[in-house]
């Protein structure tokens, strides 16, 4: 079931546009930010509500590379791996998370606390490398940086921080 | 939100027209806006009319900072005035053309000065809807822009009958959710009306036939911040402060192998070569410069030698390449070439929508070729493959993406062949090997 507030927001959402369907990819993504995922029950949601068939949604879905189907770590490590990051080091950041969480890129680790994503560029070419964690940028990367971080998500998790 | 502001550095040399609210406590509040000349121009373009409008911005010499550079003020006069359909304005903040990171600190910092440039635009094309499109990953800033909007449609800059012109005007964030063609504006059209982001196959221009078949024009989000400033100061001043063809100041992202890496506002025109030196510092560790993208990875590679150089659009492309999205990517000696452009075609293979047949086999070609090579398993031939398969993107797509592709192909391989024949020889990177030696 979706929170009430969700409901209010996806109304809100498709009153913005003349044809309903336009809503489809920002309804994918604010209930894919609520649940975690976009399960099936989110797709006839949302394709009741757009007025299309559950297919469409879902060849959307296929398209857009932050929509997935099934539930990820709760904190999603995304490093960039792009020219600019590449020259400051963007790979030895990525294979750093990797030997640290013991999980390949597209992984999760066993406990379902962390995912490894190599991304293109993020737009924070300026503060290469960077990354982002869920939704949260994090630039000028050292290993160390990347240590204290996990560690800190870590403690977060430990302290009963909500999933 | 990161710590950007920590390459928001500053130079001396900066000129600051669009960046001049960066780092004023509150500025993404209206009232900050209000105090610093915000919403001005708006009154001002009422006043003017729609035609004027658009005569000013022409006048000023703005032109596109998505890419291409095309003149805005001509680009709105394409607008049909004579047709019963609605028309739309659409911002282009899907940012993400590798080595650019500029609308995300525009948005940010200064949130009201696009909202106001957006229903100036709208104005004068006679549009009463807009949307920004935002990428996906910049989620924080629809959370800032939707704040924003809702202020100026609090204190009656948006909604029905603004400042008592008459003119009624409705703005809403729209997002993305992860694809870099989504920036190509006819895919983005696609993707805003609910579609997978195909492009589409132009004439006709989005300016004719463009959201839900209506007339569109779709701009840059720093192209729109130029805006307000430039019905503000007028459009010769605004001229004057860049070069004859290209009026106003530009935001250049310097990123890679920069002492100070960081997004600077300078004079349109201003010389690459100072750039890298007077405004980022050098080449950081005493290392000499090798190579520059100038324009987002997109963009033909330049040699150092190559890099004396006025940053205009004509300048640029007098040399082969590109001034693109501001995107100025600095690479020193040790760099590898084979290993760079891996990496860039490695993005344009990912990137790449399927959608015409050159674009998606080329782009996969390409990766798996220099990716081979680099691994050490490259034949002789290879070099010249790579070309051919280069040629053979270029210029024969529906969008774009697949010249983006093709252009650093050709030139990387043309510019640095001998360390392709490098690795050849060794049968490994010679760089990494170098590296190895060091440590
Ligand atoms: C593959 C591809 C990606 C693009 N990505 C962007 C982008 O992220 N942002 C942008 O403003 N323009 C992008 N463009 C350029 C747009 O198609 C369009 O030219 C631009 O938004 C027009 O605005 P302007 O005239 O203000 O520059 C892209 C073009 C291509 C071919
Ligand atoms: S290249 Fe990594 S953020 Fe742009």
């Amino acid at each position: 079931m979706l929170s009430e507030a969700l409901k209010a927001k996806f109304d809100q959402v498709i009153a913005r546009y003349p044809v309903k369907r336009s809503a489809i990819v920002p309804l994918l993504l604010f209930g894919q930010d609520e649940i975690g995922y976009i399960s099936d029950e989110l797709v006839e949601e949302i394709a009741r509500r757009v007025e299309v068939r559950p297919i469409e949604v879902i060849e959307d879905i296929s398209y857009y590379s932050m929509l997935h189907r099934q539930p990820i770590g709760k904190y999603n490590l995304q490093v960039c791996t792009n020219i600019s990051c590449l020259l400051r080091g963007g790979e030895e950041i990525l294979e750093h998370c990797r030997r640290r969480l013991g999980i390949d890129p597209k992984g999760t680790t066993p406990d379902g606390l962390f995912s490894l994503e190599e991304v293109e560029c993020l737009g924070a070419c300026c503060g290469a490398p960077a990354m982002q964690v869920n939704y949260e940028f994090y630039e000028n990367l050292t290993p160390e940086k990347v240590d204290r971080l996990i560690e800190e998500l870590r403690i977060r998790t430990a302290n009963g921080h909500p999933r | 939100m990161g710590d950007y502001e920590s390459y928001m550095k500053g130079s001396p040399l900066e000129v600051k027209v669009i960046t001049k609210r960066f780092g004023l406590a509150n500025s993404t509040s209206i009232d900050v806006y209000l105090e610093t000349d915000g919403y001005q121009a708006l009154a001002k373009a009422f006043e003017m009319g729609p035609a004027a409008v658009i005569s000013e911005v022409k006048n000023s010499g703005l032109r596109g900072r998505g890419g291409a550079g095309f003149n805005t003020g001509m680009k709105w006069s394409f607008v049909p005035k004579d047709t019963s359909k609605p028309k739309y304005i659409v911002c282009n903040a899907d940012e993400s053309e590798p080595g650019t990171c500029k609308d995300r600190p525009l948005m940010e910092s200064d949130p009201h000065q696009l909202i106001e440039g957006i229903i100036i635009a709208g104005f004068a094309i006679g549009a009463r809807q807009g949307y920004i499109y935002i990428r996906g990953e910049y989620r924080y800033l629809l959370d800032i822009l939707d704040r924003a909007i809702a202020e100026a449609y609090g204190r009656g800059y948006l909604g029905r009958n603004i400042l008592n012109s008459g003119f009624d005007f409705e703005l809403a964030t729209h997002t993305g959710a992860g694809a870099y063609e989504c920036g190509e504006e006819t895919a983005l059209l696609n993707s805003l009306e609910g579609l997978r982001g195909y492009p589409r196959v132009k004439p006709p221009f989005p300016a004719v036939v463009g959201l839900y078949g209506c007339p569109t024009i779709v701009n840059n989000v720093e192209t729109l911040c130029n805006v307000p400033a430039i019905l503000r100061m007028g459009a010769e001043a605004y001229a004057r402060l860049g070069t004859p063809k290209n009026g106003g100041t530009r935001l250049f992202c310097l990123s890679g192998h920069i002492r100070r890496p960081g997004v600077y506002e300078l004079p349109m025109g201003f010389n690459l070569k100072r750039m890298i030196e007077e405004v980022g510092g050098g080449v950081p560790g005493g290392k000499a410069l090798k190579a520059v993208i100038p324009g987002g990875s997109s963009c033909p590679v330049l040699a150092a030698s190559e890099v004396d150089v006025a940053m205009d659009f004509e300048s640029v492309a007098r040399i082969g390449s590109m001034l693109g999205s501001g995107g100025v990517i600095i690479m020193d000696e040790d760099t590898c070439m084979v290993k760079a452009l891996l990496r860039i075609e490695k993005f344009y293979a990912h990137e790449s929508c399927g959608w015409c047949i050159p674009c998606r086999e080329g782009t996969a070609w390409l990766k798996n070729l220099l990716q081979r090579f680099h691994d050490g398993g490259g034949t002789e031939q290879d070099p010249d493959t790579a070309l051919d398969v280069s040629f053979n993107i270029l210029g024969k797509t529906l969008c774009p993406l697949g010249d983006a592709a093709a252009l650093p192909g050709i030139s990387f391989i043309q510019k640095f062949r001998h360390e392709f024949e490098e690795h050849l020889k060794l049968g490994a990177c010679p760089f990494e090997r170098r590296a190895v030696a060091v440590t």
